[in-house]
């Protein structure tokens, strides 16, 4: 008992949430961000694979790290640029569509990445993005070491809510895309653009979620490996349902997700020995499971999400 | 500005012309990466080409690709027909093939006529339990299958690659984690000599058939297509909704474990947490090139097949990457969805005004 508390108040365990939680603060922002536009993006995993690729690419090329980080951007916002274009104008299934985007980008990502290094045998690093050193903040005791040395990725994952959220509700932008998700012919009949609002909403949603991707190799690690996103994607989708579309919740949610996850990473090298690892690797899955079981009575879904919208059509 | 007309009913030949040119568009579109990893492009589809039919071997290699497609491609067909998106088939096969070594290693000792019938049913049998999960959460609390059997795929590989090092390691193994081999007369039979094909081909086809059967010829068939079209609307004609969803969600799951059961019993003879390089994903776009129809699955199960086989001999003959392969599946998912429309709606090009006016 006592050593699951030293594992609680260890100030490097509230550091490695925060640090787990960034990529999908990221994925659920944007999964949301597409959702709350009335279109289910499930090119995510792909999508996070490609900024995971794209963004290192660049920077194993010389772009530096924020150039890596823009090119990131760019590769999902093409992306989901191709499931805005067959789900919104062409009105086709939002799933059998988002399982393509899925496969196409990863497997786009994993033919450039091996045809540029056809025989590599490890993968080659990038000097990644380094902890901030904030003065004062970071030498608090127990804060700084928990919150103040994180990478700039995790200031802009947290700054990204901050704005996605002020956009969402403070802004007519927001009531727009709010209200599309709902009832896109009151938007049609404001004399809005339905399908600009949605395909803007969803290259929006899709770059957030490369930049998910991009944190991983970019920070986390500083290389690229096949299968590191590892169903990531999926989890942002649930977690996006069990956030209730708000972004603060969405917040909450990865921070939980991201605690419990560096808590059983933990727990694991204390009791590793009786129980087999994948147990421990299963947990982030059933978790999620879990939370979308615990919603699903209550989930309020956007009312328009995955229904294909016809201008003229009542 | 680009109108939709509906087609009713769209005509056979529309619905032969549709995937073929979407294969094709897909095929053509893969000259670009094949010109980007600097490969003479005309030598490169030659090479596909001789890699899936230059040869008997060739041949039959591409027919034993096919067999867990077939069975994938059907779980996924089944399925999408009453709009349950079981995305798990990936899942769902190693369940299957994981249930076949758990009763075809040395469990139960019993002639072939006994044993492999015990083997191919608890492989479906366990397939058809793990898309149970999803589908009575979906039907009880309303819980969104896609995501369910998503997460659920990475759950039962981690379970497998537990079980493959602990419980049912091979002692014999040399260390690496793969099962004991399946006994002989577990062993689905070889169709040719000194060929990989095998029994599973038998069955794959068996189930195209009879998912043909059950969709067209009875009123389980009738109930899913309608369940498929609009579940409110039958839900009031009194169609048992529910029931439907289970029934469909067993059987779809139940047909993707049988591709693990070839794999396993037919041709690895034994598991490791490699067995499938996705084909439950594959499966997906097989389903979609046949347009949900199981006889068309067999057909689009075999031009996935092809693509497979021909790029990974193409890819041993050039040095370039067989993730060419999985790019061109991805790209015919892609050019099926979009070249679709053609064939549900007569896609009309009219100007702004014009549109407005007829909208009005």
């Amino acid at each position: 008992m006592s050593d699951i508390l030293d594992i609680l108040l260890a100030a490097n365990f509230w550091a490695a949430a925060l640090r787990i939680a960034t990529p999908l603060i990221f994925g659920v922002i944007g999964a949301l961000v597409c959702e709350r536009a009335g279109v289910l993006n499930l090119g995510i995993e792909g999508i996070f694979t490609a900024g995971a690729m794209a963004g290192w690419m660049a920077v194993w090329l010389g772009a530096g790290l924020w150039g890596g980080v823009l090119v990131a951007a760019l590769a999902g916002g093409f992306f989901g640029l191709i499931h805005a274009i067959l789900t919104v104008p062409l009105g086709l299934s939002q799933h059998v569509s988002g399982i393509g985007v899925t496969l196409f980008a990863t497997s786009l990502s994993y033919f450039i990445y091996r045809t540029a290094l056809p025989d590599v045998s490890s993968p080659p690093r990038i000097e990644a993005f380094k902890p901030l050193d904030i003065p004062i903040l970071s030498d608090l005791p127990f804060i700084g070491p928990a919150l103040f040395q994180q990478t700039a990725l995790t200031f802009l994952a947290l700054a990204v809510v901050l704005v996605t959220a002020f956009v969402l509700y403070r802004t007519p932008l927001g009531l727009a895309i709010r209200a599309v998700g709902d009832n896109p012919s009151a938007v049609e009949s404001q004399g809005l653009s339905v399908y600009g609002l949605r395909i803007g909403a969803v290259v929006a949603g899709s770059a957030l979620m490369a930049l998910g991707g991009a944190f991983l190799t970019m920070s986390a690690f500083d290389a690229f490996f096949f299968g590191m996103v590892n169903g990531r994607g999926w989890i942002c989708i649930a977690l996006t349902v069990f956030a209730s579309w708000r972004p603060g919740k969405a917040l909450l949610g990865a921070l939980l997700f991201g605690a419990f996850d560096a808590f059983q990473v933990r727990l694991q090298t204390e009791v590793g020995s009786f129980i087999p690892g994948q147990v421990f690797l299963m947990m982030p899955y059933l978790l999620s499971i879990a939370a979308l079981v615990l919603v699903a009575r209550k989930a309020d879904y956007p009312r328009a999400l995955l229904v294909p919208y016809f201008r003229g059509q009542r | 500005m680009i109108r939709f007309e509906p087609l009713e009913p769209a005509s056979l030949s529309r619905l032969i012309l549709v995937p073929v040119t979407a294969a094709l568009i897909a095929l053509a579109l893969a000259a670009i990466p094949m010109a980007f990893a600097g490969l003479n492009i005309f030598k490169a589809y030659g090479l596909m080409a001789t890699g899936a039919f230059g040869s008997l071997f060739a041949f039959t290699e591409m027919l034993t690709r096919a067999t867990p497609l077939i069975l994938t491609g059907l779980a996924a067909a089944l399925a999408f027909r009453a709009k349950l998106w079981n995305i798990g088939a990936e899942g769902q096969l190693y369940a299957g093939a994981l249930a076949a070594v758990a009763v075809g290693t040395g469990v139960i000792d019993a002639p072939s006529f006994v044993l492999i019938p015990l083997v191919v049913f608890c492989g479906a049998l366990a397939g058809g339990l793990v898309m149970l999960g999803p589908t009575l959460l979906k039907t009880r609390l309303g819980v969104d299958e896609v995501v369910t059997t998503l997460l659920l795929n990475f759950v039962i590989l981690l379970f497998v690659q537990m079980m493959l090092e602990g419980a049912m390691k091979d002692p014999m193994g040399m260390g690496w984690p793969q099962s004991e081999p399946m006994l002989d007369a577990a062993a689905l039979p070889k169709l040719m000599a000194r060929m990989r094909i095998h029994g599973g081909l038998i069955v794959a086809l068996v189930a195209a058939i009879g998912v043909y059967l059950l969709l067209k010829r009875t009123v389980w068939g009738f109930e899913i297509r309608a369940v498929g079209e609009n579940a409110n609307a039958a839900r009031h004609a009194g169609i048992p909704v529910t029931a439907t969803f289970i029934r469909v969600g067993l059987i779809s799951g139940a047909l993707a474990g049988l591709a693990g059961v070839g794999e396993v019993a037919g041709l690895k003879g034994y598991l490791t947490a490699d067995l499938s390089p996705g084909f439950g994903y594959s499966g997906i776009v097989v389903a979609m090139l046949a347009g949900l129809n199981p006889i068309g699955v067999v057909v689009a199960a075999l031009f996935i097949a092809s693509i497979f086989v021909g790029a990974d001999s193409m890819s041993r003959a050039t040095g370039v990457s067989n993730y060419l392969a999985d790019l061109i599946v991805a790209m015919a998912l892609i050019s099926v969805l979009v070249s679709g429309l053609f064939l549900r709606f007569k896609v009309r090009f009219v100007g702004q005004r014009h549109a407005e006016g007829a909208a009005k």
